[in-house]
This record gives structure tokens, C-alpha cells and sequence, in this order.
């Protein structure tokens, strides 16, 4: 039953535009302990897709999936209609897909700019040398068209909020994700205006028509944002709502199974 | 719990405000690659010290100074490869009986073959330490600290046992021009390898993307990885470039002292750590400078010269030294910390 209304939800989309990623019955185990059940899931192109659920539910062993991290034990994964496996997170990266770790993954004690490298420096001449100049031109670039206010992109990380961090970490994932970013909790640790601030960023990066999959424990956020919402119990795929068809009170009884 | 939570905001606003201004000058600084002023500083105050007080007993004269430069080319070549593994988050403790080690063998390879001969059994046993050192940190997850630790006892008995405790004369001329009294264009050999090594050693650490990597795996190993770098392969170079360093110190004591004993290296140990520190190396990772590892390395020699030119004895020069470190590592570290 709920998985024809599943369904049903996700065909209605596809009239739109194609999928970007296709998740289709995927299931994890971890030995004998079953992360996910069995879940499919639609991915579009300029698409937020909220994923909720309690601790435990499976989100992040989805990210980590998605990201290449993890691979299922059994179901598929498409990408523009392509059967895909992802060897690990550089071949996920390699495929224009960008994750956006609770952590930030944010090299501390460097520059913003080579964080936004890290990895993937640019490099001029036979010896490959850093092209510090290019990587420091593109960074103001970018930072200034997100809008990310930061006293400078030679600052070191450390010397910046935590809004400002989560900034540059959006910034790092839209400078090289051509199709998906996937945003695990990305305002947990913010006050009211850096969350602000951050939200306008996921609704940017939506604008260049990449897709998006966030994590968030703030209904509030997730009704803001989403199109859809993706709820998780206990690794069984509860149900996919279209935000602008569903209400929080009917969220929250699928999120804890309570009516 | 909101209001703390803004408390805390607000706190670190002011502080990001605060810290631009310093932001702007520091960068600066570590745009001319000076990130560390103090031992410049420190450096200079020592210098005119020494000069001031010991005007009368040749401290100022040119022998004198191009022989503290000599003296501690051999440091300075380890001091490059242990900024390498501190910025990366890692420690080697066995460079000092790398270089006896790499030391012995070149000599004993000269007895009877040709100088190049002597230089590839040097390099090579110091490039072969360094790699199983590397080897056991980077793939079966030992702590650098640990494993170099056994590994400086270990081939101190190595060079202890090479040899009978008996020191090997170098009569390879070819050799000792290289790397001892020889020069080109009136400088001498030695200070042709430091400016060499110390050149090669900034441009690799600041210049390149093998650099950046080193810097990001001791900053944070995690944000490394899943940036694609090959964190385990990082762990495992620059232990090598440390063995490799101490190889060619080894060789260059071999030069300059015409002889191998088990001995060489021994004392390098707290100085070229001194040195590195003292030259804005962070010993967490995350943190390094090549050209401030030298200034800290001329220091250290320059304090080793001086408090000998005031006739202090042995034990006497040891707790200075040992005060001096102290203070200035004190000094160096301060910024770290905040």
C-alpha cells in the first residue's frame, strides 16, 4: 500500500525532467545487522529531497552509499540512467557528486583556498608547482558569487565562525559538484542567522540546478527547503511525500510510527 | 540552552572580528614565508648577543661564522626531513643512528670502491630506513612514535655491531671534496648541499600539491581522505624523505670529519627538534617551515659556538642550551595554543 503511493510520487515527478540518480531496492547489511532495508529513491536535477528520521534510521549509511563510501549488498544505482557502481568516494567525486560531511572536512590550520583545493589543487608549468594565484582568484570568485562572507580567502579556517566554516564547505562542494551535493546536517551546529545564511546557499546551489539531498533533524528547515521528503525508520523506507502535499504532524508520525 | 547557545555565538563572533585584524597581518607574514617571526627575531637578538659580548674572542670573525654554518649543514638536512613528518602528524625519533648507520656504510663501501658507490650505499640505507619506518606507520598502523623509537635503538646497535665500535677512515678524495672540504666558486661543499637541500625542500613543501597534501594529512587525516588524498601513502614519503635526509647528513659527516663512527648523529637528536620547533614547525602537524627549520637550525649552532667561545664547560652548556630550547620553544609554541 504505501509503497504504490511511493511510487506513485515518484512517477509524478519524473514527467518533469529525467532522474539524476535512480536508487532502485537498495538494501545494507553490516554483517547480520540490516542498516537499510529496502529503498528506492529519485534523485532531480534543481531537486531538494529531505531525508529524515530518528538516530539509526539509516540516513547517513544512505549518504555513505550514495558517496561511494559504502557499497550496497544489494539493489542499483543509476546515474543519468546509467548503471553505476562507485568504487570508492574519489570515484563518486570523479562522477560530479560532492558531500558535505557533518564535520566539514575542513583542513584547520590552512588557507581557505586550499581548502577549497584540497585534493584537486591546480598546478602551473613542468614541475606542477601550486598556482597559488589561480586557486586564490577562482576561491574570491566563488566565494563572493555564493555571497559566503569571509574576512579573506587566505584566512586560515580555524580563525572563522562556525557559519562561516559551514560556508566554506558548501562553497567546496558547489566549486566541484556538476549533478548532486548531499548535506549531512549541515546547520546542527549554527545559530539562528549563520543557518540563515547557509539555507540561502543549499537554495543557490538548487538554482544551478544541482540536486540535493540533506539530512536535517529540524522539521522546520526541512519544510522550508524540500520538495520532497524521504522518511527512515529503523532502515525501512516509511514513505516519500511531496512537501507541499504533507504537514509536519503527518511527518513526524511517520518519522516515530505513532499515529 | 538557546540563550548560551547565542552567548557562545556572539562570543565567537567578536573573536572572528578580532582575529581579521590579525588575519591581515599575519598574512603578511606568511606570504614572505615567514610564519614564524620569533625565530628571526630570536635569531638576531642572539646574534648581536653574541657579537657584543664576545667581540674580543672571534665570534664576528668570518671563519668563525662560515664554521657554524658548516658545523650544522648535517642537522639542517635532518631538520628538512623532520618538518616534513611533523607536518604531516608524525614523529621520527631515529634519524640520529639513520645518519651513523648510513655514515658506516658509505665508508665501508669506499675501502674499496669508488666514491659513487659510497654516496648510493649512503642514500640508499638512509632511503631504506626511512621506508620501513614509513612502511610500519602508514600500513600496519603503528604510531610513528613508537616504532621509530624501537627503531633508533635498533640501528644504533646496528652501528654499534657494523663496525667493532671502531670508527672507518674516508681517504676517497672524490668523496671528501663533495662532501667535506671541498668548493665550487669559493664556497664550500657543505654550504653548497645546505642552500641545495633547503631549496629543494621549500619548494617541494610550499610549492607543491605533494606539500599541501603533507600539510592537510597532519592537519586533519579524515578531511584528507575524503579529499582523495592517499593518506597512507603521505605517511609512508615522509618518514622516507627523513631517512633520505639523514642518509645524505650522514654522508656529509663522512665528509667533513674524513671518518665514520657510531657516534655521528647521536647528539642531533634534541637539537634538530629544538631547531625545527623553534622554527615554527608544529610537533601536532598541520604546521611547518623549511626556511625557518634552517634559521632554527643556525640558531641552535650559533648558541653551540657562542657558549664555547665563552669558555663554558660541557655540563655548563648543556643547561644553558637546554634553558635557551625551553624558552624559545615556549615562545614558538605560544601561538599554537591560543
Amino acid at each position: 500500500m504505501s509503497t504504490m503511493m511511493e511510487q506513485s510520487t515518484q512517477t509524478a515527478h519524473s514527467d518533469a525532467s529525467p532522474p539524476l540518480l535512480s536508487l532502485n531496492g537498495i538494501h545494507k547489511a553490516f554483517g547480520g545487522i540490516v542498516a537499510i532495508e529496502e529503498l528506492s529513491l529519485d534523485l532531480h536535477p534543481g531537486e531538494i529531497v529531505a531525508l529524515v528520521g530518528d538516530n539509526g534510521a539509516g540516513k547517513s549509511t544512505l549518504v555513505k552509499i550514495i558517496s561511494g563510501v559504502h557499497r550496497p549488498t544489494a539493489g542499483t544505482i543509476r546515474l543519468e540512467g546509467r548503471e553505476t557502481s562507485f568504487a570508492d568516494a574519489s570515484a563518486a567525486r570523479a562522477h560530479g557528486i560532492e558531500v558535505v560531511y557533518q564535520d566539514l572536512a575542513l583542513a584547520d590550520q590552512q588557507t581557505v583556498y586550499m581548502n577549497m583545493f584540497l585534493g584537486r589543487e591546480l598546478t602551473h608549468g613542468p614541475l606542477r608547482l601550486l598556482d597559488r594565484r589561480r586557486m586564490i582568484k577562482d576561491t574570491e570568485a566563488l566565494v563572493q558569487e555564493l555571497d559566503v562572507r569571509i574576512p579573506s580567502v587566505r584566512a586560515t579556517i580555524r580563525d572563522l565562525s562556525g557559519g562561516q566554516r559551514q560556508g566554506v564547505a558548501i562553497a567546496r562542494a558547489t566549486r566541484w559538484a556538476s549533478k548532486l551535493v548531499l548535506l549531512d546536517e549541515p546547520t546542527a551546529a549554527l545559530g539562528v542567522a549563520e543557518t540563515a545564511k547557509v539555507e540561502k546557499l543549499i537554495l543557490a546551489l538548487k538554482a544551478r540546478n544541482i540536486a540535493i539531498l540533506i539530512i536535517s533533524h529540524s522539521l522546520d528547515q526541512v519544510f522550508r527547503l524540500s520538495d520532497r521528503i524521504c522518511v527512515l525508520r529503523r532502515g525501512q523506507q516509511i514513505g516519500i511525500r511531496r512537501t507541499s502535499e504533507t504537514d509536519k504532524n503527518e511527518t513526524v508520525s511517520m518519522i516515530t510510527g505513532l499515529h | 540552552m538557546s540563550i548560551t547557545e547565542r552567548g557562545s555565538q556572539g562570543a565567537r563572533a567578536t573573536t572572528a572580528e578580532h582575529e581579521t585584524g590579525r588575519t591581515k597581518v599575519s598574512s603578511v607574514w606568511s606570504r614572505l614565508q615567514l610564519q614564524n617571526g620569533i625565530v628571526y627575531l630570536g635569531f638576531i637578538a642572539i646574534f648581536i648577543f653574541f657579537a657584543v659580548m664576545l667581540h674580543d674572542d672571534g665570534f664576528l670573525t668570518t671563519r668563525n661564522l662560515t664554521n657554524i654554518v658548516l658545523q650544522t649543514a648535517p642537522a639542517t638536512i635532518m631538520a628538512i626531513g623532520l618538518v616534513f613528518a611533523l607536518s604531516a602528524g608524525e614523529i621520527d625519533l631515529s634519524f640520529g643512528s639513520t645518519t651513523a648507520v648510513a655514515a658506516l656504510c658509505a665508508a665501508m663501501a669506499m675501502q674499496t670502491m669508488p666514491a659513487l658507490v659510497g654516496v648510493f650505499a649512503g642514500l640508499g640505507v638512509g632511503i631504506a630506513i626511512g621506508a620501513f619506518n614509513g612502511a610500519m606507520v602508514a600500513w600496519l598502523k603503528l604510531p610513528s612514535f613508537l616504532v621509530t623509537l624501537a627503531t633508533m635503538g635498533l640501528f644504533a646497535g646496528v652501528a654499534r655491531t657494523l663496525t667493532d665500535l671502531r670508527s672507518i677512515p674516508v681517504i676517497n678524495d672524490t668523496f671528501t671534496g663533495m662532501f667535506g672540504s671541498g668548493d665550487l666558486f669559493g664556497v664550500p661543499s657543505l654550504v653548497w648541499w645546505t642552500i641545495g637541500a633547503v631549496a629543494a625542500g621549500h619548494i617541494i613543501f610550499r610549492h607543491t600539491p605533494f606539500g599541501a597534501h603533507v600539510l592537510a594529512t597532519g592537519d586533519n587525516p579524515r578531511a584528507a581522505q575524503v579529499s582523495g588524498i592517499k593518506v597512507p601513502r603521505i605517511r609512508f614519503l615522509v618518514l622516507t624523505i627523513c631517512g633520505a635526509c639523514a642518509g645524505l647528513a650522514g654522508l656529509l659527516y663522512a665528509g667533513r670529519l674524513q671518518a665514520a663512527k657510531y657516534t655521528l648523529g647521536e647528539s642531533d637528536l634534541m637539537i634538530v627538534i629544538a631547531a625545527v620547533i623553534v622554527g615554527g614547525t608544529a610537533l601536532n602537524g598541520g604546521k611547518g617551515a623549511i626556511i625557518g627549520a634552517l634559521v632554527g637550525s643556525l640558531l641552535m649552532g650559533m648558541l653551540n659556538n657562542g657558549l664555547i667561545l665563552m669558555g663554558l664547560g660541557v655540563s655548563d652548556q648543556m643547561i644553558v642550551r637546554g634553558l635557551i630550547i625551553l624558552l624559545a620553544v615556549a615562545i614558538s609554541l605560544r601561538d599554537i595554543n591560543r
